[in-house]
C-alpha cells in the first residue's frame, strides 16, 4: 500500500462517521448541481444568442410589438418573482425545523409556478389563435423556443417539487431531504433570474 | 391495411436493395441470434444483468465504454475502407453516390462521437478514481446513466444503416442540406437523436468528472500534486461542460425545424443557415480539444514512467492544458474563413488559432525534456508515445498553415485539410488512447498484451498511417476536394489515391492484428502479479491488478506529486513502510437497473421522434420521467462492505501476487 | 518472429514509391502553380508559412531523434541520468519564447495579407473588372455574364489580364466556388451574393469545382475556366450570341431540377435572373435576411462583421443597403411590419 489513512477526515469510512459522511455526500451533490446550473446557463445563453440573431427576422410577417400583450407578461413576472420569495420562506421554515411550514410554503410556491405556466400556455394559445405559430417566421421560432424552454424548465421543477413534498411528508427533514430542498430552491431562483432576462430581452425590447 | 404495413416495412422502414446493406442486415440478425444463444446456453443472462448492465462500478463502466468504442472503431474503419476503395477505383462505381455520401457521414460521426469519445470516457472511468485515491466517481449512478445514454444513442445512430437509411449530409450536417428541403428522409433524424441522446450522457460525464476531481481526491492531494492525466481530464471535462450545451441546443433547433416546421436554419421564413454553422463549430472546435487533451495527459504519464524521471515542467504543463481549453472556445470561425465574414473576423480568428500552437508546442518541449537525462525503455505504451511526437508536430505545423486565413482560401475543404485533421486525430488522439490502453490494460484486466504482436500492430498502424495520409496533402495541393466520390482522370489524382488506399488497408490489417493480439493474450493468459506492471509512479499502481471493487482498502494519504514512486524510493533507501491502519467497513453505492431502463426509454422516444410516431414518443418520454421519479424516491442506494470481506479480498490479491 | 528486416524493407519500398509518385505529381500541384495575382500571393504565403514552421519543426524533429537515441536504456549507458531534474526556468523561457516569436511574425504577416487578399476587395488594374455571376444549382454551376448578356453552364471563359468580379450565390445547399489556379475559394450561399475578385495572367484552361458538399451528385459540379486574349474572348461571346439558344424561364426552371449537366451555352438569359435567385427566399415584404458575418456572441466578430457588411451584400439594391446600415447603427425599426431582416 501507498500511505495509510490514519487521518480522521477521509470520506466514507464507517458507521461511526455516518452523520459526517452524509454531510459530505450531500455537499458534493450541491456542488454538482451548481455545475449543472452553469451548463444550463450556457444552454439558455445559446438560445438567447439565437434569439438575438433572429430578432428582426420576421420575414414580413407579424412583429412582436403587434402581438405581445404586456399585462399578461407582467402578471407572469410578478407571480414568478413571488414564487421565488415563497420558496425562500420554505427554506427558512426548513431551517427552523418546521416540516408543516416547509411543505406548506413549497405548496404555495408550486401553485404560483402552476399559475405562471397556465398564463404562459394561455398566451401561447392566444398567439396561435391569432395566427402566430413556431413556423410563422424565424423570429417566432426563436421566441417560442426560448420562452418555451424556460416554461419547460419550470414545469419540470413543478413535478419535482410535488415529488419532494411527498418525500418530505413521508420522511421529514433529514440531511437528504434538506439537500433536495436546497437544490430545488436554487433551481427555482435560477429560473427566476432567467425569466428576468426573458422579460427584458424578449418582451420589453420587443415592444419598445 | 396489412398490405400497407408490409409496403411500409419494405419501402421505407428497412433499407432494401443494396447487397452491402443486406449483408449487414443478415449478419446483424445472425450475430444477435448467436449472442442470445451463447448467453442462454451458458446461463449467463443473470451474470450479464447483475455484473454489467446494472453496475455502477467505474471500472466496469470503463470497460464497457472501451468495448463499445472498439466495436465502433471497427464500423468506422469499415466505412473508411469503403470510402478509400471507391476513391482508388472511382470508375467502377463500387459505391453509388448516395451510398458514398452516407458512408463518409457515418464515418465522421462514428469516429469522433462513438469511437473517440467513449474510448476517452472509458479511460477517464478506469483511471481517474484510481489516480486520485478515490473509491468511485462522485456520482456512480449518473455515471452508469451516462454510459447507457451513450450506448443507446450510438445504437440509435447505427440502426439507421439497416432501418430507414443513413444520414448523408456530412458529419456536421450543414443546413440547408440537412433541413427537410435537402434531406427529406429519416436518416437526418437518426443523426439528430443518436447524437442528442449520447450527448446528454457526455455532458453528465463532464460534470461528474469535474466534481470527482475537485471533491474526491485522497486526503493530502493538492491540485498541484495531481497526476498530469487527471489534470488533462479536468481540463477536458470543463471544456465538455461549456461546449456540450451548445451542441444540445443546436441539434434541438435543427430538430424543431424539421419536426415542427420552424425557421431557424431554413432558407425561407427568415432562417439563417450560417447561424447553424457558427453554433455547431462553437461546439465542434472545443470538441476536438476535448478528445486531444486527455491524450496529452496520457503521454505525460507514459513519458515520465518509461523515462524513469519526473515530468519536466509540471506547472507549465498544467498552464498549457488550461490555456488550450480556454482558447479552444475562441477559434471556431477558422472552420469557415471562406464564408466572407470580412477581414476583421478572419484576422481575429486566425490569431486566436495560432495562439493555441504556443502552449501545444511547449508541451512537446516538456515531453522531450522529460526524456532528456532519463532512461528510456521502449515498451508498447512508450512506442506509441514516441511515434506520436513527430506525427503531431507535423500535423500541428500543417494546422498552423491552415490558420493563415488568406492561405486557407486555397486549403479549405481540400484533401490538405483532410490530411491535417486525420494526422492530429490519428497521430494524436488514436495513438494517445492506444498508448493509454496498452499502459492501463494490466490495471484493467491483470495481464499485459503480447509484446511481439504488439510491435506488428505498432508498425502496421504507423506505416499505414503515413502511406494513407501523406499523399492526401499532395492531393489537396492538386485541387482535390473532400467528399468527391469520383473524379476526372485528367487531374492525375488516381495514383496517389491508390497509394492512400493501400495505406488505409494497412491500417485495417493493423486493426486485425490488434484483435489477434488481444485474443492471443487472453488465450495465453499470464497473470500480472505485482499490480505495478510498469514500475509506475502514481497511486493506481499501488493496488492489486485488477483493482478490487472498492479500489483502496485504506484510503491513501498523499504528500507528493509522484506519490507511489516516492514511497518506493523511500523504502528502497531503507525507509520503513508506514504502519497499516485498521480496516474499516467501506461505504459503496448499490447497483441500479434504472440507468439501463431509462436509456432504453430514451431510445424508444428517440426512435419515435425519428419516425414521428406519437404512440411511441409518449410512452418513451413517460418511461424516462417515471425512471427519474423512481430514482428520486429511492433512498436505499448504498451499502457497506464489511471488514472481513475486505480482508478476504486483500488476502486473495496478495496470494495472486506471490 | 523476425520483424525488423521485413518492416524495414516494406518501409523503404513504400517511401520510394511515394517519392516517385510525389515528384511525378509535382506539376499537377495546381495550387502551387498559380496563373493569377491572387493565387500567386497565396502561394507565396503558403511557402512563407512552411518556412516559418520549419524553423521550429526541423530542429525539434532532430532533437527528438537525438534524445530518444541518446537516453535509451542500456546497460553501459554513459548518458547522464537525473531522475529528479524537473524544472529549468531558462529552458522554459526559451521554449515559450521561440513559438511566441514565430507566431508573432506569422500573425503579423497573416493579418497584413488578410486585408490585402480580402476577396471582396477589387484588384488594382487599369481595366474595369468583368462581372460574372455564378449560381450553384443542384448539381451544376450556372454562370451569367450581365454585361455580355450570355450564360453558360459548367464553363467560364474569361479574358486574361483583366480583373474578374465573381458574384457567387446558391439556389439550394451551400457550396464553395473554387478555381485553384486563379486563387482561393468563397462560399456560395443562398440569399447572399458573395464577391470574389480573381484574375488570370496567362491564357490556359483551368480547373474549377464546387468545394463544399451539396448532396448527391456533388462530385459532378466541376467546371472549366478558359482564359484567352481579349480578341478571342470577344469572338467567343459573339459566337455564343449567334449560335446558341436563349435561356428561357422554363429553361432555367429545368436547370434548377436535381441532376448533373454537361457544359451548356445560352445566347441570353432572363433579366435580373441572378438577383432573383439571391432574393427568392425573402418573405412577403421583408428584405434581405442574411447576416454577412458570424452570427455569434463574440463581440469582436460582430463588430468586424458589421464593418464588412456592405461588401457582402452587393446583390441588394441601394435602398436595402441603407436599411441594413440604418439597422446596424441602432435604428432598428422601419415602418409597420417592414424590417430589415438580419
Amino acid at each position: 500500500m501507498a500511505h495509510t489513512a490514519t487521518s480522521s477526515h477521509d470520506k466514507g469510512h464507517g458507521h461511526g462517521h455516518d452523520g459526517h459522511d452524509h454531510h459530505d455526500h450531500e455537499s458534493i451533490k450541491v456542488f454538482g448541481f451548481w455545475l449543472f446550473l452553469i451548463t444550463d446557463v450556457i444552454l439558455f445563453g445559446t438560445l438567447f444568442a439565437t434569439f438575438a440573431v433572429l430578432r428582426l427576422s420576421t420575414d414580413g410577417g407579424p412583429t412582436p410589438d403587434e402581438m405581445f400583450k404586456m399585462p399578461g407578461v407582467i402578471a407572469e413576472t410578478f407571480i414568478l418573482l413571488t414564487s421565488s420569495f415563497t420558496s425562500g420562506i420554505a427554506v427558512l421554515q426548513m431551517h427552523k425545523g418546521n416540516k408543516k411550514g416547509l411543505i406548506g410554503w413549497l405548496a404555495v410556491t408550486a401553485l404560483l409556478g402552476a399559475s405562471f405556466i397556465f398564463l404562459e400556455v394561455y398566451e401561447f394559445i392566444e398567439l396561435v389563435h391569432e395566427g402566430v405559430t413556431i413556423g410563422t417566421s424565424a423570429y417566432w421560432s426563436a421566441f417560442f423556443t426560448l420562452v418555451g424552454t424556460h416554461g419547460l424548465h419550470v414545469s419540470v421543477g413543478l413535478i419535482w417539487m410535488v415529488g419532494l413534498m411527498i418525500q418530505l411528508a413521508r420522511r421529514g427533514i433529514t440531511p437528504v431531504t434538506q439537500r433536495k430542498v436546497n437544490i430545488i430552491s436554487l433551481y427555482w431562483h435560477f429560473l427566476d433570474v432567467v425569466w428576468i432576462f426573458v422579460l427584458t430581452v424578449v418582451y420589453l425590447m420587443g415592444v419598445m | 391495411m396489412f398490405q400497407n404495413f408490409i409496403d411500409f416495412m419494405l419501402n421505407d422502414f428497412f433499407v432494401t436493395g443494396d447487397p452491402l446493406i443486406l449483408g449487414a442486415q443478415v449478419s446483424i440478425a445472425l450475430a444477435s441470434v448467436a449472442v442470445v444463444f451463447v448467453l442462454t446456453y451458458f446461463k449467463k443472462w443473470r451474470w450479464l444483468w447483475t455484473e454489467w448492465l446494472t453496475t455502477v462500478d467505474h471500472k466496469k463502466i470503463g470497460i464497457m465504454y472501451i468495448i463499445a468504442s472498439i466495436l465502433m472503431l471497427f464500423r468506422g474503419g469499415v466505412d473508411a475502407l469503403l470510402i478509400r476503395t471507391q476513391l482508388a477505383l472511382p470508375n467502377l462505381e463500387f459505391l453509388h453516390a448516395d451510398h458514398y455520401n452516407a458512408i463518409f457521414t457515418t464515418h465522421g460521426v462514428i469516429m469522433i462521437l462513438f469511437m473517440a469519445m467513449p474510448l476517452m470516457f472509458g479511460l477517464f472511468n478506469i483511471v481517474v478514481p484510481l489516480q486520485i485515491g478515490a473509491r468511485d466517481v462522485a456520482y456512480p449512478f449518473l455515471n452508469s446513466l451516462s454510459f447507457w445514454l451513450f450506448f443507446f444513442g450510438a445504437m440509435l445512430f447505427n440502426v439507421s444503416f439497416v432501418i430507414g437509411g443513413s444520414p448523408d449530409a456530412g458529419w456536421l450536417a450543414y443546413p440547408p442540406l440537412s433541413e427537410l428541403s435537402g434531406s427529406p428522409g429519416v436518416g437526418q433524424d437518426f443523426y439528430i437523436w443518436g447524437i442528442q441522446i449520447s450527448g446528454i450522457g457526455s455532458l453528465a460525464s463532464g460534470i461528474n468528472f469535474v466534481v470527482t476531481i475537485l471533491k474526491m481526491r485522497a486526503p493530502g492531494m493538492k491540485l498541484m500534486q495531481m497526476p498530469m492525466f487527471t489534470w488533462s481530464v479536468l481540463s477536458s471535462s470543463v471544456t465538455i461542460m461549456f461546449a456540450f450545451p451548445i451542441l444540445t441546443v443546436t441539434l434541438f433547433l435543427l430538430f424543431i425545424d424539421r419536426y415542427l416546421g420552424a425557421h431557424f436554419f431554413t432558407l425561407d421564413g427568415g432562417g439563417n443557415p450560417m447561424m447553424y454553422i457558427n453554433l455547431i463549430w462553437m461546439w465542434g472546435h472545443p470538441e476536438v480539444y476535448i478528445v486531444i487533451l486527455p491524450a496529452f495527459g496520457i503521454f505525460s504519464e507514459i513519458v515520465s514512467t518509461f523515462s524513469k524521471k519526473k515530468l519536466f515542467g509540471y506547472k507549465s504543463m498544467v498552464f498549457a492544458l488550461m490555456s488550450i481549453s480556454f482558447f479552444s472556445f475562441f477559434t471556431w470561425a477558422h472552420h469557415f474563413f471562406t464564408m466572407g465574414s470580412g477581414a476583421n473576423v478572419n484576422a481575429f480568428f486566425a490569431i486566436t488559432t495560432m495562439l493555441i500552437a504556443i502552449p501545444t508546442g511547449v508541451k512537446i518541449f516538456n515531453w522531450l525534456f522529460t526524456m532528456f537525462r532519463g532512461r528510456i525503455t521502449f515498451s508498447q505504451p512508450m512506442l506509441w508515445t514516441i511515434a506520436f511526437i513527430p506525427c503531431f508536430i507535423v500535423g500541428g505545423m500543417t494546422g498552423v498553415m491552415l490558420s493563415v486565413a488568406p492561405a486557407d482560401f486555397q486549403f479549405h475543404n481540400s484533401y490538405f485539410l483532410i490530411a491535417h485533421f486525420h494526422q492530429v486525430l490519428i497521430g494524436g488522439v488514436v495513438f494517445g488512447y492506444f498508448a493509454g490502453l496498452y499502459y492501463w490494460w494490466p490495471k484493467m484486466f491483470g495481464f499485459k498484451l503480447h509484446d511481439g504482436i504488439g510491435k506488428w500492430v505498432f508498425w502496421l498502424w504507423n506505416i499505414g498511417f503515413y502511406v494513407c495520409f501523406m499523399p492526401q496533402y499532395a492531393l489537396g495541393l492538386m485541387g482535390m476536394t473532400r467528399r468527391f466520390n469520383e473524379y476526372n482522370f485528367d487531374m492525375g489524382w488516381q495514383p496517389l489515391n491508390v497509394v492512400s488506399t493501400i495505406g488505409g488497408f494497412i491500417m485495417g490489417l493493423a486493426f486485425l492484428f490488434q484483435v489477434w493480439q488481444i485474443a492471443h493474450s487472453i488465450k495465453f493468459f499470464k497473470k500480472e502479479k505485482s499490480g505495478d506492471a510498469w514500475d509506475g509512479r502514481t497511486l493506481e499502481w499501488s493496488i492489486p491488478s485488477p483493482a478490487p471493487m472498492y479500489n483502496f482498502a485504506r484510503v491513501p494519504v498523499v504528500t507528493s506529486q509522484d506519490e507511489w514512486w516516492e514511497e518506493k524510493q523511500r523504502i528502497a533507501n531503507g525507509g520503513k513502510p508506514k504502519p497499516l491502519a485498521p480496516l474499516e467497513p467501506i461505504h459503496m453505492p448499490k447497483n441500479s437497473a434504472i440507468p439501463f431502463i431509462m436509456s432504453v426509454f430514451f431510445f424508444i422516444a428517440g426512435f419515435g421522434f425519428v419516425w414521428g410516431w406519437t404512440w411511441m414518443i409518449v410512452p418513451g418520454l413517460l418511461g424516462v420521467a417515471i425512471c427519474m421519479i423512481a430514482r428520486s424516491f429511492s433512498y436505499d442506494t448504498d451499502f457497506y462492505i464489511p471488514v472481513d470481506e475486505i480482508e478476504r479480498t486483500e488476502a486473495a490479491a496478495l496470494k495472486g501476487a506471490n | 518472429m523476425n520483424l525488423k528486416p521485413k518492416i524495414r524493407l516494406l518501409t523503404f519500398a513504400l517511401i520510394m514509391l511515394m517519392a516517385v509518385l510525389l515528384t511525378g505529381c509535382s506539376e499537377q500541384m495546381i495550387v502551387l502553380d498559380p496563373k493569377g495575382p491572387i493565387g500567386e500571393s497565396q502561394k507565396d504565403l503558403i511557402y512563407l508559412s512552411v518556412i516559418l514552421c520549419a524553423i521550429v519543426l526541423v530542429p525539434v524533429l532532430l532533437l527528438t531523434a537525438f534524445i530518444v537515441w541518446r537516453y535509451r536504456d542500456r546497460k553501459d549507458s554513459k548518458a547522464s541520468y537525473k531522475p529528479n531534474w524537473e524544472h529549468s526556468t531558462k529552458l522554459e523561457i526559451i521554449w515559450w519564447g521561440i513559438p511566441i516569436i514565430i507566431i508573432a511574425i506569422l500573425g503579423v504577416i497573416t493579418v497584413k495579407y488578410t486585408y490585402e487578399l480580402e476577396p471582396s476587395k477589387p484588384l488594382v488594374s487599369d481595366k474595369a473588372p468583368l462581372v460574372i455571376e455564378a449560381t450553384s444549382l443542384d448539381w451544376k454551376w450556372l454562370f451569367t455574364y450581365p454585361e455580355e448578356g450570355i450564360s453558360t453552364v459548367n464553363y467560364i471563359q474569361i479574358p486574361k489580364d483583366r480583373p474578374i468580379q465573381f458574384k457567387v450565390t446558391a439556389d439550394q445547399a451551400m457550396n464553395s466556388f473554387w478555381i485553384p489556379q486563379l486563387g482561393g475559394q468563397i462560399y456560395a450561399m443562398s440569399g447572399m451574393a458573395m464577391t470574389l475578385h480573381l484574375q488570370a495572367d496567362e491564357p490556359g484552361l483551368y480547373y474549377g469545382s464546387g468545394a463544399n458538399f451539396t448532396g448527391e451528385l456533388f462530385a459532378k459540379m466541376t467546371f472549366d475556366v478558359k482564359a484567352t486574349s481579349d480578341e478571342e474572348y470577344d469572338a467567343w461571346v459573339k459566337e455564343i450570341k449567334s449560335n446558341y439558344p436563349a435561356l428561357t424561364e422554363d429553361g432555367f426552371k429545368k436547370l434548377t431540377e436535381k441532376g448533373a449537366s454537361n457544359q451548356q451555352f445560352f445566347s441570353s438569359f432572363p433579366e435580373g435572373l441572378f438577383d432573383r435567385v439571391v432574393k427568392q427566399y425573402i418573405g412577403k415584404g421583408g428584405t434581405g435576411h442574411h447576416h454577412g458575418g458570424g452570427s455569434t456572441e463574440a463581440e469582436a466578430s460582430k463588430d468586424a462583421a458589421k464593418a464588412n457588411e456592405h461588401e457582402q451584400h452587393e446583390g441588394m439594391s441601394d435602398k436595402e443597403m441603407s436599411e441594413m446600415e440604418g439597422m446596424d447603427h441602432g435604428a432598428v425599426k422601419t415602418a409597420s411590419g417592414e424590417h430589415a431582416g438580419h
